[in-house]
């Protein structure tokens, strides 16, 4: 891999101020002015180097076949920056890839605004730089466009992160949780709560014999592969905050159905469930970053749950319930012991409990 | 998962059921005492498995929820202040008080932090000397040791800054109180297990005998409930009256004496009220006079609360078994964990938060 773009130019040939000679952010980085002009040549557009952003016009402009595009945005604001596993930057790239590919569209190119606080370590952001270009490159989707604005010290948290996307959906591709109905085999491409543990995890500095490492990857191509052999897929969605859950409580609600799952079926990591036992928190309501629920019809549940255990994001697929047409609006999990439990949302951020 | 997953068997939890179920000839009422085992209960839905003549009473084992209103609202007092850093266990930052919860605090500027350790908050105590460092310490003999632990470690490093808000409350003279009510349903305790891995069940044999009631020490997986409620069962079915451990990986007669040690190097008996039950003779335990610099309390010169409860919440009869969750009638309507009157709808222990959030104020039918 080119060194060059892995790495920030501190000095650079048109630069008459160098970036060294500053550390660290400072108010004038985000002015527009000269100090703003050497962070995008000397950071952004090596780093992410696409022609797009070599133009440095106020828009970036793009050709896509034309036929329904889909739009998504997301902000970042996790804390720590860095975590097992990933960091802002990689799931900068990664969340606003997974919105577009949850509605089966191919992303074609992200645009990125940073928000910076003046203070903020000049390398800490090259690094988060640095992995954003490296996972935007691996996912084949170039970042075309940014922002960057610096806040006063104190007004921000060294850096928050908004991606937007844009991608093509395919004709006859239209996958929404109202279109789940009773029948329908639920599906997921592995192990979940390992991104919201691994945060978790430095946040409270526990440490575990194996590290927990968030799952933070672009399913896209997972989904185009699911796609080739369900195209008339009925939902998928990515369980983010609120985790499990929070995803299957709002597809029971916006298709009027029920959801009933095996708990046992559900994959979960020892360290995670150690984790989750240990801060009295329910691993179902914990955050994923690279994870993907389908509802499937159940004729086509055997292939999709194949082709995605065929794929490196789906080894440890798993068909964790179905669709009824019981207790509608619902998810009810059936418990080890044979009883069972309603799955509800949770509220606000997870407590840990006392004892 | 070891440890875990053996305790969570469905074949051998059926067996125990049905062991239940062969030898119960008439109605019972048995009450698991601490929060966890309820979470636990109502978690795997034990309840459901249970022969219908065995009825589960929750108890008031949940300290977040029986942690007086006034306690509450001299926390919110002292985390306002600007020279405070206030760490909790979080649970007990949704906990309301008379105005507000520790969440409303924090987002008005408090400095209001949560977490996991006593011992934490000592660390941030010693990294920040400006700064006056307060934990909420509350709960019951389960965490006394960390806390204990805590002011004598906040001594040892010669901390000015290090206070703790006790309010601590003890399981048997709770066990009594509810033995004593005129109300009283109970027929059989399954006792807290861990509680009795820091105290051990020496304290049990006098209550057993006096009232004439069976004590079984109990863990919280679902074999151990099953388990701990067969031996119930089977004393109340054969007429004994005795104390019993059914979760001997973990407790012992003795319990841990250096903990208990440097609790009663600590901590003294002191009457304390229970939220929703009221005052309970020498039911907590607060700091003895010698470790008096460490007390927030005497720190911040608090006075006095006057205090007021909601009109409607009947957690005060919810945490004496008295009623079920959905028979108030806020349950589920006024009163949900996002907006909740009383404390047993926010502690994920609290029995009103456990039937809320596993669904038992609908009817779910589901196929088999």
């Amino acid at each position: 891999m080119n060194q060059n773009r892995d790495s920030v130019q501190m000095q650079g040939p048109v630069c008459p101020v160098p970036l060294r000679q500053y550390p660290e952010v400072v108010l004038g980085h985000g002015s527009g002015g000269q100090l703003s002009q050497e962070l995008i040549e000397h950071l952004f557009v090596p780093a992410f180097d696409s022609p797009q952003l070599r133009q440095l016009g106020d828009a970036a402009v793009l050709s896509v076949n034309a036929g329904p595009v889909a739009m998504a945005t997301d902000a970042f604001v996790v804390q720590p920056l860095f975590f097992p596993g990933g960091d802002i930057g990689c799931l900068a790239v990664h969340g606003t890839i997974n919105d577009l590919a949850m509605m089966g569209a191919m992303p074609v190119a992200l645009t990125a605004a940073f928000i910076l606080e003046e203070g903020f370590s000049m390398e800490t952001l090259a690094q988060v730089v640095r992995s954003m270009a490296q996972a935007a490159r691996k996912a084949h989707v170039p970042i075309v466009a940014g922002d960057t604005k610096v806040v006063q010290r104190g007004h921000g948290d060294g850096c928050y992160i908004t991606t937007t996307g844009l991608g093509v959906v395919p004709s006859g591709v239209a996958p929404a949780p109202q279109k789940a109905v009773p029948g329908d085999v639920i599906l997921i491409n592995g192990t979940i709560g390992n991104h919201g543990m691994a945060v978790m995890s430095v946040r409270q500095g526990l440490e575990f014999e194996s590290p927990i490492l968030s799952d933070t990857a672009p399913l896209h191509l997972l989904v185009q592969r699911i796609l080739e052999v369900c195209p008339q897929v009925h939902v998928l969605r990515d369980p983010t905050r609120g985790g499990l859950a929070a995803t299957l409580n709002e597809i029971a609600q916006a298709a009027q159905v029920g959801i009933l799952l095996d708990e046992q079926n559900i994959p979960i990591q020892p360290a995670v469930q150690s984790a989750c036992e240990m801060l009295g928190l329910d691993p179902l309501a914990v955050a994923n970053e690279g994870k993907l629920i389908a509802v499937v019809p159940p004729q086509d549940a055997p292939k999709v749950l194949q082709v995605m255990r065929e794929h490196p994001l789906g080894r440890q697929a798993a068909q964790i319930g179905q669709v009824v047409a019981d207790h509608p609006g619902m998810v009810v999990a059936r418990t080890p012991i044979g009883a069972t439990r309603v799955i509800t949302t949770q509220i606000g951020e997870a407590l840990p409990r006392i004892c | 998962m070891k440890y875990l997953d053996e305790f969570r068997d469905g074949p051998k939890a059926q067996k125990l059921a049905e062991q239940i179920r062969r030898m119960v000839t008439r109605r019972w009422h048995i009450m698991e005492v601490c929060g966890g085992q309820t979470h636990s209960i109502i978690r795997y839905g034990i309840d459901q498995i249970l022969p219908p003549e065995i009825e589960l009473i929750h108890g008031p084992g949940c300290p977040v929820c029986v942690t007086p209103l006034e306690t509450i609202d001299k926390a919110l007092a002292i985390a306002s202040r600007p020279e405070v850093i206030f760490c909790s266990f979080g649970d007990m930052l949704r906990v309301p008080g008379s105005q507000g919860d520790l969440f409303t605090i924090k987002s008005r500027g408090g400095d209001v932090r949560v977490v996991y350790s006593p011992l934490d908050a000592v660390r941030i105590a010693q990294r920040e000397p400006d700064r006056q460092v307060v934990f909420f310490a509350i709960g019951f003999e389960t965490t006394a040791p960390a806390n204990a632990m805590a002011v004598k470690l906040a001594h040892r490093l010669g901390l000015k800054n290090f206070s703790l808000l006790v309010s601590h409350v003890l399981v048997p003279p709770a066990i009594e109180a509810i033995l004593n009510s005129p109300h009283n349903r109970v027929q059989a305790f399954l006792a807290a297990g861990h509680v009795c891995s820091v105290m051990g069940y020496w304290q049990y044999p006098p209550v057993a005998k006096k009232y004439r009631v069976p004590i079984v020490v109990t863990g919280f997986e679902p074999l151990d409930l099953l388990e701990g409620i067969r031996r119930a069962v089977a004393q109340l079915e054969s007429g004994r009256a005795e104390v019993e451990n059914a979760y001997p990986r973990v407790v012992s007669y003795e319990g841990n004496q250096a903990a208990q040690a440097v609790i009663h190097e600590v901590f003294t008996t002191t009457d304390r009220v229970w939220r929703g039950i009221g005052r309970i003779p020498r039911s907590g335990w607060r700091l003895r006079e010698c470790w008096a610099q460490f007390d927030a309390e005497c720190r911040f010169g608090l006075q006095q609360l006057q205090v007021e409860e909601s009109p409607v919440c009947m957690s005060g009869q919810v945490l004496q078994g008295l009623i079920k969750p959905p028979e108030c009638p806020a349950f589920g309507k006024q009163c949900t964990p996002r907006t909740p009157l009383g404390a047993t709808m926010v502690s994920a222990e609290g029995a009103c938060a456990a039937y809320y959030n596993y669904g038992r104020h609908r009817q779910v039918p589901v196929s088999q």
